[in-house]
């Protein structure tokens, strides 16, 4: 049975596709820097520390997190893939956005008009319900449907 | 733009262009991330010098070259000097085969001479800037108590914020550089008292100097980007934030930051907050986390090890993620040479790089410690060795360390600190 979350819409946009959950934190350059540095054309995560993502391809997915972790080139790791064209399509928080995805997701916007989605506090319950290769609707009010 | 925080008339007529296109973009950016945290201003920088995070000419970093060339353009600077993160490579002591230089060269940093020249342009402030230790004295980029950064690099963000007790959000590679040219910063999170306050007691009971490190990491990752109130730690600490303290706090604070995202930190009866504010800073429904022996065994334990022989002995290690302060760099020269000298042996085991920053490398340099150094066949070094393992080539060789944030970014091995020693040194079983 569908099940509705509405979260904080940083990005907005409509959106339906699938979902990649890791249910601890995401760093960002662990997971994005293999794919970046071989200019590859999909992100295959490379966080060895991850288990829940670890080797899955993330491009054009809604990656559902709590928040992002790790060193302060996320933000630049993010505006990068995003002007790279291989991001995940949604960044899916269930909590406050941290500080570094943040700036992501507004440089994206901002310096490479990126349409990235980013939704923010869809609550722990969420991010317990969701699973990997769920059917995701995403609307522009931040609500976000499992199917 | 539709934003919610209030602007002063100078920020406004920043934002509404009055100072030229890219201005205004860069307070767009800071505007509508500080919309995100609801801050309600935006609060001066008042610590001018910035530090930025990346120092890497990597290809793929378009967006930020491109960035750069238009601040260029517009003949905008930081308002203060920039220190920034380590270069990545060191070809005299950091030896690269053919086939490896050419990927940096070629590949991974085809533009670093271009990014360097770049950052002199905005305000670099020397040829020895480049280092994620700006803060130690050699270096000199030391905000006061209550000074307002705008910096990143995440190990430098929770040194200063803990041990300098200077007030920096977690800002990311390019709002370093923002918040450094427009001179303002929005307020919220580490930036107020409220952001400041610990959300967790983490009781150290352990029967030894935790290593600092590990306890570093088991903390990231139990509160991520929550602030820890540390008790129990000045049992071994002591109440002065001497060198050796300083070193060790530079160490966890790494560790947190990068196995977490860990921002501040307090530790009971040493850093600046806990000693004026004692436990008050600790809010009334804190969780808590104890942190006994089995538990950093149990975290250390957890470490993958990715190499691609696992079984493999090391053949090569880094030592100074972050960079090591001048007493961590005299200390481990005496060590490797004391423990050579236990095992009978003249010359390092493994390959053996040791890095700090410039400023702390041409100091030891003059030093008769660098002879005795040099003599053991270990290397002295100023780049990041996070940026040397990207090379893909290096994927293959087993390489050590004790440090917590190289072995995150990369497929380097944890070692304890006395472990990596012997093994650096040759004792016998390693």
């Amino acid at each position: 049975m569908a099940k509705t979350f509405f979260g904080r819409v940083i990005s907005g946009g409509n959106w339906t596709g699938e979902a990649v959950v890791s249910r601890q934190g995401v760093n960002t350059l662990a997971t994005f820097q293999k794919s970046a540095l071989k200019n590859a054309k999909e992100v295959i995560v490379s966080d060895q520390n991850n288990p829940d993502i670890f080797g899955k391809n993330i491009t054009g997915k809604a990656l559902c997190l709590p928040i992002t972790i790790g060193s302060t080139t996320g933000g630049l790791v993010i505006q990068t893939i995003c002007g790279m064209g291989i991001n995940p399509a949604a960044f899916l928080f269930s909590e406050h956005i941290d500080s570094l995805a943040a700036s992501g997701i507004v440089l994206a916007n901002v310096w490479e008009n990126s349409k990235v989605i980013a939704i923010d506090k869809l609550g722990k319950e969420f991010l317990e319900t969701v699973r990997t290769g769920d059917k995701l609707e995403i609307k522009e009010d931040g609500s976000v449907t499992i199917l | 733009m539709d934003y919610k925080m209030s602007l002063t008339p100078g920020q406004q007529a920043i934002l509404d262009g009055k100072e030229g296109e890219i201005k205004a973009l860069i307070m767009q950016t800071l505007v509508r991330f500080g919309d995100i945290f609801g801050a309600k201003k935006l609060v001066p920088v008042t610590h001018k010098d910035g530090h930025l995070v990346t120092s890497f000419g990597i290809g793929l970093l378009k967006p930020l070259f491109r960035t750069m060339d238009r601040i260029i353009a517009e003949g905008v600077t930081a308002q203060g000097k920039l220190t920034v993160d380590p270069r990545p490579v060191d070809y005299d002591n950091v030896k690269c085969n053919p086939l490896e230089k050419l990927v940096f060269d070629k590949i991974l940093y085809s533009q670093q001479q271009r990014y360097e020249e770049q950052l002199k342009k905005v305000g670099l402030k020397d040829d020895n800037a480049f280092t994620c230790t700006c803060y130690l004295d050699e270096v000199g980029n030391i905000p006061k108590e209550g000074d307002i950064l705008s910096w990143a690099e995440s190990s430098a963000v929770v040194y200063a914020n803990s041990v300098l007790g200077a007030r920096c959000n977690r800002n990311s590679g390019m709002l370093d550089l923002f918040g450094s040219i427009i001179g303002y910063v929005p307020e919220f999170g580490l930036l107020t008292d409220e952001g400041r306050k610990a959300t967790w007691i983490v009781k150290v009971v352990t029967t030894k100097v935790p290593e600092a490190q590990i306890l570093g990491s088991a903390i990231g990752m139990k509160v991520m980007e929550d602030v820890p109130y540390v008790v129990g730690l000045d049992r071994f600490l002591g109440n002065k934030l001497n060198d050796d303290v300083k070193g060790y706090l530079k160490d966890f604070g790494a560790a947190t930051a990068s196995n977490g995202a860990v921002g501040l930190y307090h530790i009971d009866g040493l850093t600046p907050e806990a000693k004026k504010y004692g436990k008050s800073l600790i809010v009334p429904d804190a969780k808590e986390y104890v942190v006994d022996d089995a538990e950093l065994e149990r975290v250390c334990q957890s470490y993958p090890n990715m190499w691609k022989k696992p079984n493999a002995k090391p053949t090569q290690c880094f030592i100074g993620c972050p960079h090591l302060t001048y007493k961590q760099l005299c200390d481990w020269t005496d060590n490797i040479v004391k423990g050579l000298e236990a095992n009978k042996k003249k010359k390092v085991a493994i390959r053996t790089i040791l890095c700090a920053s410039p400023d702390v490398a041409d100091k030891f340099r003059a030093t008769e410690g660098y002879q005795k150094l040099i003599k053991t066949g270990a290397k002295l070094t100023s780049i990041c060795p996070l940026m040397y393992t990207n090379n893909p080539l290096t994927k293959g060789k087993a390489i050590a360390t004790n440090s917590n944030k190289l072995r995150t970014y990369s497929v380097s091995r944890y070692y304890k600190t006395a472990d990596l020693l012997d093994i650096i040194t040759g004792k016998e079983g390693n």
